[in-house]
């Protein structure tokens, strides 16, 4: 039976960069899959594009690309990458020059572009899936919409001699599902492969955090080794077939225990995990040990794909405005308090507007709010924290400043100030009907 | 009495303004002791002034595992929330604190 080991080079956009070397050296791959786009990231890339129209693509890709092309071209490795984020185009260029300074032109580069869905969305006033409401009441805020494309135009450029495919946004399974469904010629329409390879691509998609990273927890999950944490490899049979494992020697672990956790990441209804290529179903999932560092992991299913994409929609959504500063020592809970009445008195009798407020001491309440933390023994320091939702820059900053007066107008030895001011570009989705996103692939020369 | 961590790990992951956490037996001899106890109920009534929404509990019994799903837990979304851990990435510590009863030690 014919195998493909495709490895996991990022999980996100600002991940380790020497692990996807380490696997294109020594992991016997022939695909290396950067997945580098988060939620929001394509909105704010839409953002910087705007600023320079041949920007606007992963801040990192040159350094990534730098780094492992040399040792992907003498191993015949093919990457496949969302580093295009808002300008697949554009990252292609980039890449293409990389290759040309590295002596590497005969490499073939296709960008896939079409995901960027803006102007069909704007035409169509399509509902927003987390709140009430359409698309339409964002206005001139609106900055981006981006449909998860899947895995169809990547295994096309793959089909006509891509090395490197770079695309924008598209399903972070899909970016491993390409290079199966281009091996084997998996048919667009047999669910039940579809749906185990898409459990490969989502174990694969976050790189570390199957091989022991996001999982350690002394005494009860350790994990060695961690600063040299090696990232995953999958290796796929063309009858879906799946072992997780890593480079021999590297750091971490694969364990049932790591897969098991990383199976269920962001994910709802097993039953129904929706994709842009299929309905996957990971609800009848066995993972089992079969040697140390591998782990095989069968019994994913699907169910066929429906009429809509889901579409990243980006846009300015507010200000956030945020003040810290700490206490030490005896005490230290008592003044902290006491600062938090201070500062919330004078964001009163100064009238800062704020639609939404957190007041908290970080080392008591900060991350689980006052009920969850009620029983927590008295720490030796505590840093209180606020932050208030704005509708302007002037009135977040505001908020920072009332927190810095602490310094001398509040109680005794706080010390670290720290605030900040920021515009807040959020995410919703919506659903677009799929024959509205328009894929297609270009070839960029070296 | 014992805690959930005993028996039990945990990973959180986020969309949107929902939290998902999955449960995962250590030793599925004590998954029957999760699907008692670690209950959607239990579980929102655990994270009392987090989660505004309904939790949903998933069952896996192939994996020995739980999954929730908690609607209105990350302060409006990951992409506006005003919390400094906005993705509510540490939220699995917390519900690894959950009281167990009658349970044998962790494997």
């Amino acid at each position: 039976m014919r195998t493909i080991r495709i490895g996991s080079g990022a999980g996100y956009s600002g991940d380790r960069i020497e692990p996807a070397v380490e696997l294109a050296e020594k992991g016997d791959i022939q695909y290396l899959v950067f997945e580098c786009l988060g939620e929001r990231t394509v909105a704010l890339a839409q953002q910087a594009r705007m600023k320079d129209p041949d920007g606007g693509f992963d801040p990192l890709l040159e350094e990534r690309i730098r780094a492992v092309l040399p040792v992907c071209a003498a191993n015949g490795i093919k990457i496949v990458t969302n580093m295009g984020a808002a300008n697949p185009l554009g990252a292609a260029r980039k890449t293409a020059e990389v290759a040309k300074l590295l002596g590497l032109s005969q490499l073939k580069i296709a960008a896939v572009i079409g995901d960027d869905v803006l102007d069909a969305c704007k035409d169509g006033d399509f509902g927003i899936m987390e709140f009430d409401g359409t698309i339409k009441q964002f206005g001139n805020r609106l900055l981006s919409a981006n449909a998860y494309l899947g895995a169809e135009p990547m295994a096309q450029a793959l089909g006509a001699g891509a090395d490197i495919v770079i695309t924008g946004r598209a399903s972070d399974p899909a970016l491993f599902l390409a290079p199966m469904i281009h091996a084997f010629g998996w048919a667009m329409d047999d669910w039940n492969l579809l749906g185990q390879g898409t459990v490969a691509g989502h174990l694969l998609e976050c790189a570390g955090q199957i091989t022991g990273g996001y999982f350690a927890d002394p005494g009860y999950k350790d994990i060695p080794d961690l600063a040299r944490l090696g990232f995953p490899i999958g290796e796929v049979g063309e009858d879906g077939s799946l072992v997780i494992t890593k480079v021999e020697g590297s750091g971490g672990a694969v364990t049932a225990r790591t897969c098991k956790e990383q199976l269920l990441y962001e994910v709802h209804d097993p039953t129904q995990y929706i994709q842009p290529d299929v309905v996957a179903d990971f609800s009848q999932v066995r993972v089992e040990e079969i040697a140390q560092d591998r782990v095989r992991v069968s019994g994913g299913r699907g169910t066929a794909r429906t009429n809509t994409l889901k579409v990243s929609v980006g846009y300015v959504d507010s200000f956030i405005g945020e003040g810290q500063i700490s206490y030490a020592g005896p005490g230290a809970l008592a003044r902290g308090r006491l600062a938090l009445e201070i500062v919330r008195e004078r964001l009163q009798l100064t009238g800062v507007a704020a639609s939404e407020w957190r007041f908290e001491l970080i080392g008591v309440d900060s991350l689980h709010g006052a009920q969850v933390s009620a029983h927590a023994n008295e720490p030796y320091e505590v840093r209180l924290r606020v932050a208030g939702r704005t509708e302007s820059l002037r009135e977040a900053i505001r908020i920072g400043n009332e927190v810095e007066t602490l310094y001398t107008n509040g109680p005794a030895a706080g010390g670290g100030a720290f605030k900040s001011a920021r515009d807040v570009v959020a995410v919703a989705s919506v659903l677009l009907p799929r024959e509205l996103a328009k894929p297609q692939i270009q070839f960029v020369g070296a | 009495m014992t805690k959930l961590r005993e028996i039990a790990h945990s990973r959180t992951g986020d969309k949107g303004n929902t939290s998902n956490i999955s449960v995962i037996a250590y030793d599925e001899r004590h998954y029957p002791l999760l699907l008692a106890q670690v209950t959607s109920a239990r579980v929102r009534a655990h994270f009392a002034g987090v989660v505004e929404g309904e939790v949903v509990r998933y069952e896996l019994p192939n994996i020995s595992a739980l999954n929730f799903v908690m609607t209105g837990a990350l302060g409006g979304g990951v992409t506006r929330s005003l919390a400094s851990d906005a993705h509510g990435k540490s939220l699995s510590s917390a519900l690894l604190d959950l009281e167990i009863e009658d349970s044998s030690e962790r494997s």
